[in-house]
Protein backbone atom coordinates (compact mmCIF):
# COMPACT_ATOMS: atom_id res chain seq x y z
CA UNK A 1 0.00 0.00 0.00
CA UNK A 2 1.52 2.80 -0.74
CA UNK A 3 1.59 6.50 0.92
CA UNK A 4 -1.22 8.05 -0.38
CA UNK A 5 -3.42 5.05 -0.21
CA UNK A 6 -2.37 4.82 3.61
CA UNK A 7 -3.11 8.65 4.04
CA UNK A 8 -6.92 8.13 2.93
CA UNK A 9 -7.70 5.29 4.48
CA UNK A 10 -5.41 6.57 8.21
CA UNK A 11 -6.17 10.75 7.96
CA UNK A 12 -10.08 10.49 8.92
CA UNK A 13 -9.03 8.84 12.11
CA UNK A 14 -7.76 11.82 14.28
CA UNK A 15 -6.05 14.33 11.66
CA UNK A 16 -8.93 15.06 9.47
CA UNK A 17 -11.69 12.92 11.44
CA UNK A 18 -15.33 13.42 9.64
CA UNK A 19 -17.13 14.73 12.73
CA UNK A 20 -14.17 16.74 15.00
CA UNK A 21 -12.68 18.20 12.14
CA UNK A 22 -15.37 18.07 9.05
CA UNK A 23 -18.46 18.75 10.70
CA UNK A 24 -19.87 16.24 8.71
CA UNK A 25 -22.33 13.48 9.94
CA UNK A 26 -23.22 14.33 13.17
CA UNK A 27 -27.32 13.90 12.22
CA UNK A 28 -28.86 10.97 12.44
CA UNK A 29 -26.59 8.86 14.44
CA UNK A 30 -26.24 10.54 18.61
CA UNK A 31 -29.76 8.89 19.06
CA UNK A 32 -28.13 5.28 18.60
CA UNK A 33 -25.16 5.77 21.05
CA UNK A 34 -27.50 5.47 24.25
CA UNK A 35 -25.57 1.94 24.38
CA UNK A 36 -23.36 -0.17 22.65
CA UNK A 37 -24.67 -2.78 20.49
CA UNK A 38 -26.89 -0.52 18.39
CA UNK A 39 -23.76 1.87 18.10
CA UNK A 40 -21.39 -0.86 16.43
CA UNK A 41 -24.30 -2.02 14.03
CA UNK A 42 -25.30 1.43 13.16
CA UNK A 43 -21.01 1.83 12.74
CA UNK A 44 -21.13 -1.42 10.38
CA UNK A 45 -23.86 -0.15 8.13
CA UNK A 46 -22.19 3.36 7.96
CA UNK A 47 -18.78 1.95 7.27
CA UNK A 48 -20.13 -0.25 4.35
CA UNK A 49 -22.36 1.86 2.97
CA UNK A 50 -19.64 4.54 2.86
CA UNK A 51 -16.75 2.23 1.47
CA UNK A 52 -19.71 1.15 -1.57
CA UNK A 53 -21.47 4.20 -2.60
CA UNK A 54 -17.27 5.78 -2.84
CA UNK A 55 -16.57 2.70 -5.24
CA UNK A 56 -19.73 3.03 -6.72
CA UNK A 57 -19.41 7.25 -7.29
CA UNK A 58 -15.98 6.50 -8.71
CA UNK A 59 -16.58 4.12 -11.29
CA UNK A 60 -18.94 6.14 -12.91
CA UNK A 61 -17.46 9.53 -12.44
CA UNK A 62 -16.34 10.10 -16.13
CA UNK A 63 -20.08 9.20 -17.27
CA UNK A 64 -22.02 11.35 -15.07
CA UNK A 65 -22.77 15.03 -16.25
CA UNK A 66 -22.17 17.41 -13.48
CA UNK A 67 -25.97 18.69 -13.67
CA UNK A 68 -27.46 15.75 -12.63
CA UNK A 69 -24.62 14.17 -10.43
CA UNK A 70 -26.81 15.28 -6.98
CA UNK A 71 -29.16 12.79 -8.07
CA UNK A 72 -27.00 10.12 -9.20
CA UNK A 73 -25.30 9.79 -5.95
CA UNK A 74 -28.28 10.18 -4.29
CA UNK A 75 -29.81 7.03 -5.81
CA UNK A 76 -26.63 4.81 -5.31
CA UNK A 77 -26.55 5.87 -1.78
CA UNK A 78 -30.62 5.16 -0.71
CA UNK A 79 -30.44 1.91 -3.01
CA UNK A 80 -27.31 0.74 -0.57
CA UNK A 81 -29.41 2.17 2.07
CA UNK A 82 -32.44 -0.38 1.45
CA UNK A 83 -29.91 -3.53 1.10
CA UNK A 84 -28.71 -2.47 4.23
CA UNK A 85 -32.04 -1.87 5.77
CA UNK A 86 -33.14 -5.16 4.19
CA UNK A 87 -30.15 -7.32 5.69
CA UNK A 88 -30.51 -5.85 9.76
CA UNK A 89 -34.11 -6.51 9.41
CA UNK A 90 -33.52 -10.14 8.64
CA UNK A 91 -30.64 -10.61 10.04
CA UNK A 92 -30.43 -8.59 13.55
CA UNK A 93 -34.14 -7.88 13.71
CA UNK A 94 -33.73 -6.56 17.82
CA UNK A 95 -31.39 -3.69 16.82
CA UNK A 96 -32.68 -2.97 13.59
CA UNK A 97 -36.41 -2.16 15.32
CA UNK A 98 -34.01 -0.36 17.78
CA UNK A 99 -32.40 1.60 15.67
CA UNK A 100 -35.81 2.51 14.28
CA UNK A 101 -35.86 5.47 11.41
CA UNK A 102 -31.95 5.89 12.09
CA UNK A 103 -30.99 3.91 9.19
CA UNK A 104 -32.79 5.40 6.67
CA UNK A 105 -31.58 8.17 7.70
CA UNK A 106 -27.91 7.17 6.77
CA UNK A 107 -29.16 8.54 3.00
CA UNK A 108 -29.05 11.97 4.33
CA UNK A 109 -25.68 11.32 6.61
CA UNK A 110 -23.50 14.24 5.31
CA UNK A 111 -20.37 11.91 5.65
CA UNK A 112 -21.93 9.33 2.27
CA UNK A 113 -22.63 12.70 0.55
CA UNK A 114 -20.00 14.72 1.23
CA UNK A 115 -17.36 11.61 0.53
CA UNK A 116 -18.95 10.95 -2.33
CA UNK A 117 -18.78 14.38 -3.43
CA UNK A 118 -15.54 15.53 -2.52
CA UNK A 119 -13.42 12.06 -2.46
CA UNK A 120 -14.85 9.71 -4.93
CA UNK A 121 -15.36 12.44 -7.67
CA UNK A 122 -11.95 12.64 -8.36
CA UNK A 123 -10.07 9.86 -7.68
CA UNK A 124 -9.99 5.81 -8.54
CA UNK A 125 -11.77 3.30 -7.05
CA UNK A 126 -9.57 1.72 -5.06
CA UNK A 127 -8.42 5.03 -3.61
CA UNK A 128 -12.02 6.15 -2.76
CA UNK A 129 -12.59 2.93 -0.91
CA UNK A 130 -10.24 3.19 1.28
CA UNK A 131 -11.69 6.87 1.86
CA UNK A 132 -14.65 5.29 2.51
CA UNK A 133 -13.82 2.94 5.04
CA UNK A 134 -11.39 5.44 6.85
CA UNK A 135 -13.95 7.73 7.05
CA UNK A 136 -16.58 5.50 7.99
CA UNK A 137 -14.08 4.58 10.67
CA UNK A 138 -13.31 7.84 12.20
CA UNK A 139 -16.82 8.35 12.45
CA UNK A 140 -17.19 5.22 14.32
CA UNK A 141 -14.67 5.84 16.30
CA UNK A 142 -16.54 9.02 17.76
CA UNK A 143 -19.46 6.81 18.31
CA UNK A 144 -17.75 3.82 20.26
CA UNK A 145 -16.30 6.51 22.19
CA UNK A 146 -20.14 8.51 23.24
CA UNK A 147 -21.48 5.31 23.26
CA UNK A 148 -18.62 3.16 25.64
CA UNK A 149 -19.29 6.13 28.35
CA UNK A 150 -23.48 6.38 27.88
CA UNK A 151 -23.81 2.63 28.27
CA UNK A 152 -21.01 2.40 30.67
CA UNK A 153 -21.77 5.31 33.03
CA UNK A 154 -25.28 5.73 32.38
CA UNK A 155 -26.29 1.52 33.22
CA UNK A 156 -23.31 0.25 34.67
CA UNK A 157 -23.45 -1.99 31.57
CA UNK A 158 -21.29 -3.04 28.14
CA UNK A 159 -22.87 -4.47 25.26
CA UNK A 160 -25.53 -5.45 28.05
CA UNK A 161 -23.56 -7.10 30.25
CA UNK A 162 -23.37 -5.94 33.57
CA UNK A 163 -19.73 -4.75 34.77
CA UNK A 164 -20.51 -2.34 37.97
CA UNK A 165 -23.22 -3.83 40.51
CA UNK A 166 -25.87 -1.14 40.40
CA UNK A 167 -26.86 0.41 43.86
CA UNK A 168 -30.66 -0.26 43.57
CA UNK A 169 -29.53 -4.35 43.18
CA UNK A 170 -27.72 -4.12 46.52
CA UNK A 171 -23.80 -3.41 44.60
CA UNK A 172 -21.69 0.07 44.81
CA UNK A 173 -22.64 2.31 41.93
CA UNK A 174 -24.87 4.61 41.38
CA UNK A 175 -26.19 4.97 37.61
CA UNK A 176 -25.90 8.80 36.24
CA UNK A 177 -29.49 9.16 34.70
CA UNK A 178 -28.34 12.06 32.70
CA UNK A 179 -26.02 10.07 30.32
CA UNK A 180 -28.75 7.97 29.48
CA UNK A 181 -31.11 11.31 28.05
CA UNK A 182 -30.00 12.83 24.86
CA UNK A 183 -28.40 15.47 25.39
CA UNK A 184 -25.53 14.04 27.22
CA UNK A 185 -24.29 12.79 23.94
CA UNK A 186 -23.13 16.51 22.60
CA UNK A 187 -21.16 17.33 25.86
CA UNK A 188 -19.33 14.05 25.47
CA UNK A 189 -18.66 15.29 21.52
CA UNK A 190 -18.04 18.92 22.72
CA UNK A 191 -15.37 16.91 25.22
CA UNK A 192 -14.27 14.80 22.74
CA UNK A 193 -13.60 17.63 20.65
CA UNK A 194 -11.86 19.56 22.79
CA UNK A 195 -9.53 16.42 23.46
CA UNK A 196 -8.32 16.17 20.02
CA UNK A 197 -7.72 19.24 19.44
CA UNK A 198 -5.55 19.63 22.96
CA UNK A 199 -3.62 16.92 21.57
CA UNK A 200 -3.37 18.26 17.97
CA UNK A 201 -3.57 21.72 18.08
CA UNK A 202 -3.63 22.49 14.69
CA UNK A 203 -7.49 21.61 14.60
CA UNK A 204 -8.09 24.53 17.05
CA UNK A 205 -10.53 26.93 15.04
CA UNK A 206 -9.64 30.86 15.29
CA UNK A 207 -12.72 32.67 15.71
CA UNK B 1 -60.48 16.79 16.46
CA UNK B 2 -59.42 20.27 17.01
CA UNK B 3 -57.63 19.28 20.34
CA UNK B 4 -55.74 16.41 19.05
CA UNK B 5 -54.24 18.61 16.11
CA UNK B 6 -52.98 21.10 18.75
CA UNK B 7 -51.50 18.68 21.16
CA UNK B 8 -49.68 17.09 17.92
CA UNK B 9 -48.50 20.67 17.27
CA UNK B 10 -47.51 21.17 20.45
CA UNK B 11 -45.78 18.16 21.12
CA UNK B 12 -43.81 18.48 17.01
CA UNK B 13 -42.50 21.91 18.61
CA UNK B 14 -41.39 21.18 21.97
CA UNK B 15 -41.69 17.55 23.32
CA UNK B 16 -40.34 15.99 20.08
CA UNK B 17 -38.31 19.04 18.97
CA UNK B 18 -36.90 17.73 15.65
CA UNK B 19 -33.48 19.16 16.19
CA UNK B 20 -32.66 18.73 20.39
CA UNK B 21 -34.77 15.73 20.63
CA UNK B 22 -33.70 13.25 17.61
CA UNK B 23 -30.17 15.50 16.32
CA UNK B 24 -31.58 15.86 12.89
CA UNK B 25 -30.80 18.61 10.68
CA UNK B 26 -27.39 18.94 12.92
CA UNK B 27 -25.27 19.32 10.18
CA UNK B 28 -26.73 22.58 8.90
CA UNK B 29 -28.00 23.47 12.33
CA UNK B 30 -24.43 23.85 13.77
CA UNK B 31 -23.11 25.35 10.22
CA UNK B 32 -25.31 27.87 9.39
CA UNK B 33 -25.82 28.82 13.23
CA UNK B 34 -23.28 31.50 13.17
CA UNK B 35 -25.66 34.45 12.59
CA UNK B 36 -29.62 34.84 13.68
CA UNK B 37 -30.62 36.51 10.06
CA UNK B 38 -29.66 33.81 8.22
CA UNK B 39 -30.26 30.76 10.73
CA UNK B 40 -33.91 32.35 10.29
CA UNK B 41 -33.98 32.50 6.95
CA UNK B 42 -33.24 28.83 6.63
CA UNK B 43 -35.15 28.02 9.50
CA UNK B 44 -38.25 29.29 7.15
CA UNK B 45 -37.28 27.62 4.43
CA UNK B 46 -36.79 24.47 6.86
CA UNK B 47 -40.68 24.96 7.72
CA UNK B 48 -41.76 25.64 4.09
CA UNK B 49 -40.20 21.88 2.84
CA UNK B 50 -41.41 20.11 6.21
CA UNK B 51 -44.92 21.41 5.48
CA UNK B 52 -44.93 20.28 2.25
CA UNK B 53 -43.08 17.07 1.32
CA UNK B 54 -44.50 15.10 4.79
CA UNK B 55 -47.92 15.18 3.62
CA UNK B 56 -46.98 14.52 -0.27
CA UNK B 57 -44.38 11.19 1.22
CA UNK B 58 -47.81 10.15 3.42
CA UNK B 59 -49.71 10.25 0.16
CA UNK B 60 -47.15 8.46 -2.02
CA UNK B 61 -47.14 5.69 0.87
CA UNK B 62 -50.88 5.43 1.27
CA UNK B 63 -51.46 4.88 -1.79
CA UNK B 64 -48.38 3.79 -3.50
CA UNK B 65 -46.25 1.72 -1.32
CA UNK B 66 -47.85 0.00 1.47
CA UNK B 67 -49.17 -3.73 1.62
CA UNK B 68 -52.47 -3.96 -0.42
CA UNK B 69 -52.29 -0.04 -1.48
CA UNK B 70 -51.81 -0.66 -5.02
CA UNK B 71 -55.51 -2.86 -5.26
CA UNK B 72 -57.52 0.56 -6.60
CA UNK B 73 -55.66 0.19 -9.68
CA UNK B 74 -56.38 -3.61 -10.40
CA UNK B 75 -57.94 -6.22 -7.24
CA UNK B 76 -55.18 -8.30 -8.51
CA UNK B 77 -52.58 -6.28 -7.13
CA UNK B 78 -53.97 -6.55 -3.30
CA UNK B 79 -50.92 -8.30 -2.00
CA UNK B 80 -48.33 -6.17 -3.51
CA UNK B 81 -45.91 -4.65 -0.86
CA UNK B 82 -43.45 -1.84 -2.23
CA UNK B 83 -42.69 -0.40 1.30
CA UNK B 84 -39.07 -1.49 1.32
CA UNK B 85 -38.75 1.15 -1.85
CA UNK B 86 -39.63 4.05 0.66
CA UNK B 87 -36.38 5.29 1.35
CA UNK B 88 -35.40 5.50 -2.48
CA UNK B 89 -39.11 7.04 -3.44
CA UNK B 90 -39.06 9.96 0.17
CA UNK B 91 -35.64 11.10 -1.24
CA UNK B 92 -37.22 11.28 -4.80
CA UNK B 93 -39.94 12.94 -3.63
CA UNK B 94 -37.70 15.56 -1.78
CA UNK B 95 -35.67 16.02 -4.21
CA UNK B 96 -38.44 16.93 -6.53
CA UNK B 97 -40.27 19.02 -4.59
CA UNK B 98 -37.44 21.16 -3.15
CA UNK B 99 -36.58 21.67 -7.05
CA UNK B 100 -40.71 22.82 -7.96
CA UNK B 101 -41.01 24.86 -4.70
CA UNK B 102 -37.92 26.77 -6.10
CA UNK B 103 -39.12 27.09 -9.40
CA UNK B 104 -42.70 28.32 -7.99
CA UNK B 105 -41.07 30.58 -5.82
CA UNK B 106 -38.52 31.95 -8.43
CA UNK B 107 -41.76 32.76 -10.25
CA UNK B 108 -44.08 33.71 -8.31
CA UNK B 109 -42.72 35.30 -5.02
CA UNK B 110 -39.10 36.78 -5.81
CA UNK B 111 -38.69 38.25 -2.50
CA UNK B 112 -39.48 35.11 -0.80
CA UNK B 113 -36.94 33.47 -3.36
CA UNK B 114 -34.45 35.90 -3.06
CA UNK B 115 -34.18 35.88 1.10
CA UNK B 116 -33.92 31.97 0.80
CA UNK B 117 -31.25 31.81 -1.23
CA UNK B 118 -28.83 28.53 -1.62
CA UNK B 119 -30.28 27.32 1.12
CA UNK B 120 -33.12 25.87 -0.60
CA UNK B 121 -31.41 23.62 -2.46
CA UNK B 122 -29.56 22.60 0.24
CA UNK B 123 -32.66 21.49 2.37
CA UNK B 124 -32.73 18.42 0.06
CA UNK B 125 -29.78 16.62 2.52
CA UNK B 126 -31.32 18.09 5.22
CA UNK B 127 -32.08 15.07 7.50
CA UNK B 128 -34.52 16.73 9.34
CA UNK B 129 -36.86 16.76 6.03
CA UNK B 130 -36.27 12.73 5.37
CA UNK B 131 -36.36 12.29 9.14
CA UNK B 132 -39.80 14.14 9.23
CA UNK B 133 -41.11 11.51 6.65
CA UNK B 134 -39.91 8.47 8.34
CA UNK B 135 -41.37 9.29 11.71
CA UNK B 136 -44.23 9.81 9.71
CA UNK B 137 -44.33 6.50 8.35
CA UNK B 138 -43.60 4.83 11.09
CA UNK B 139 -46.28 6.74 13.71
CA UNK B 140 -48.61 5.81 10.84
CA UNK B 141 -50.47 9.43 10.65
CA UNK B 142 -53.48 10.06 8.33
CA UNK B 143 -52.87 13.12 6.00
CA UNK B 144 -54.43 15.59 8.73
CA UNK B 145 -52.22 14.78 11.02
CA UNK B 146 -48.52 14.61 8.68
CA UNK B 147 -49.76 18.33 7.61
CA UNK B 148 -49.68 19.42 11.38
CA UNK B 149 -46.32 17.05 12.34
CA UNK B 150 -44.75 18.65 9.74
CA UNK B 151 -45.66 22.44 10.30
CA UNK B 152 -44.92 21.85 13.98
CA UNK B 153 -41.40 20.09 13.54
CA UNK B 154 -40.56 22.84 10.75
CA UNK B 155 -41.14 25.23 13.94
CA UNK B 156 -39.67 23.88 16.34
CA UNK B 157 -36.46 23.45 14.46
CA UNK B 158 -36.08 27.21 13.97
CA UNK B 159 -36.87 27.92 17.33
CA UNK B 160 -34.43 25.75 17.97
CA UNK B 161 -31.94 27.11 15.35
CA UNK B 162 -32.25 30.62 16.04
CA UNK B 163 -32.18 29.90 19.97
CA UNK B 164 -28.32 28.69 19.14
CA UNK B 165 -27.40 31.32 17.02
CA UNK B 166 -28.62 33.54 19.25
CA UNK B 167 -26.56 32.59 22.15
CA UNK B 168 -23.13 32.11 19.50
CA UNK B 169 -23.50 35.84 18.63
CA UNK B 170 -22.89 36.26 22.46
CA UNK B 171 -20.43 33.26 23.05
CA UNK B 172 -17.66 35.51 20.53
CA UNK B 173 -17.35 38.31 23.07
CA UNK B 174 -16.39 35.34 25.62
CA UNK B 175 -13.19 33.89 26.68
CA UNK B 176 -13.17 30.33 25.86
CA UNK B 177 -10.28 27.68 25.93
CA UNK B 178 -8.53 27.33 22.69
CA UNK B 179 -8.95 23.73 22.25
CA UNK B 180 -13.05 24.36 22.79
CA UNK B 181 -13.57 27.22 20.93
CA UNK B 182 -15.88 26.83 17.64
CA UNK B 183 -16.98 23.80 17.68
CA UNK B 184 -16.39 22.45 20.86
CA UNK B 185 -18.74 24.54 22.88
CA UNK B 186 -21.18 25.09 20.06
CA UNK B 187 -21.77 21.03 21.32
CA UNK B 188 -21.68 21.67 24.55
CA UNK B 189 -24.12 24.54 24.20
CA UNK B 190 -26.72 22.51 22.27
CA UNK B 191 -26.52 19.90 24.99
CA UNK B 192 -27.50 22.57 27.48
CA UNK B 193 -30.34 23.66 25.02
CA UNK B 194 -31.53 20.13 24.78
CA UNK B 195 -31.98 20.09 28.47
CA UNK B 196 -33.95 22.88 29.04
CA UNK B 197 -36.19 21.50 26.57
CA UNK B 198 -36.11 18.08 27.80
CA UNK B 199 -38.51 20.38 30.69
CA UNK B 200 -41.43 19.99 28.09
CA UNK B 201 -41.53 16.69 28.10
CA UNK B 202 -44.91 15.38 29.53
CA UNK B 203 -46.85 18.12 28.64
CA UNK B 204 -49.97 17.09 27.44
CA UNK B 205 -53.21 18.93 26.18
Amino acid sequence: MNRKSREALLDPFFNNNPIAAQVLGICSALAVTTQMIPSVVMCAALIAVTALSNVSVSMIRNYVPASIRIIVQLTIIASLVIITDQILKAFLFDVSKQLSVFVGLIITNCIVMGRAEAFAMQNGPWRSFLDGIGNGAGYSLVLIVVGFFRELLGAGRLFGVQVFELAGEGGWYVPNGLLVLAPSAFFIIGLFIWGLRAWKPLLVEED
Amino acid sequence: MLEHYLSLLVRSIFVENMALAFFLGMCSFLAVSRKVSTSVGLGFAVIFVLTVTVPINNLVYMHLLRQGALSWIHPSLADVDLSFLGFLTYIGTIAAMVQIVEMTLDRYVPVLYTSLGVFLPLIAVNCAILGGSLFMVERSYDLGESVVFGFGSGVGWLLAIAGLAAIRERLRYNNIPAGLRGLGITFIVTGLMAIAFMTFAGIQL
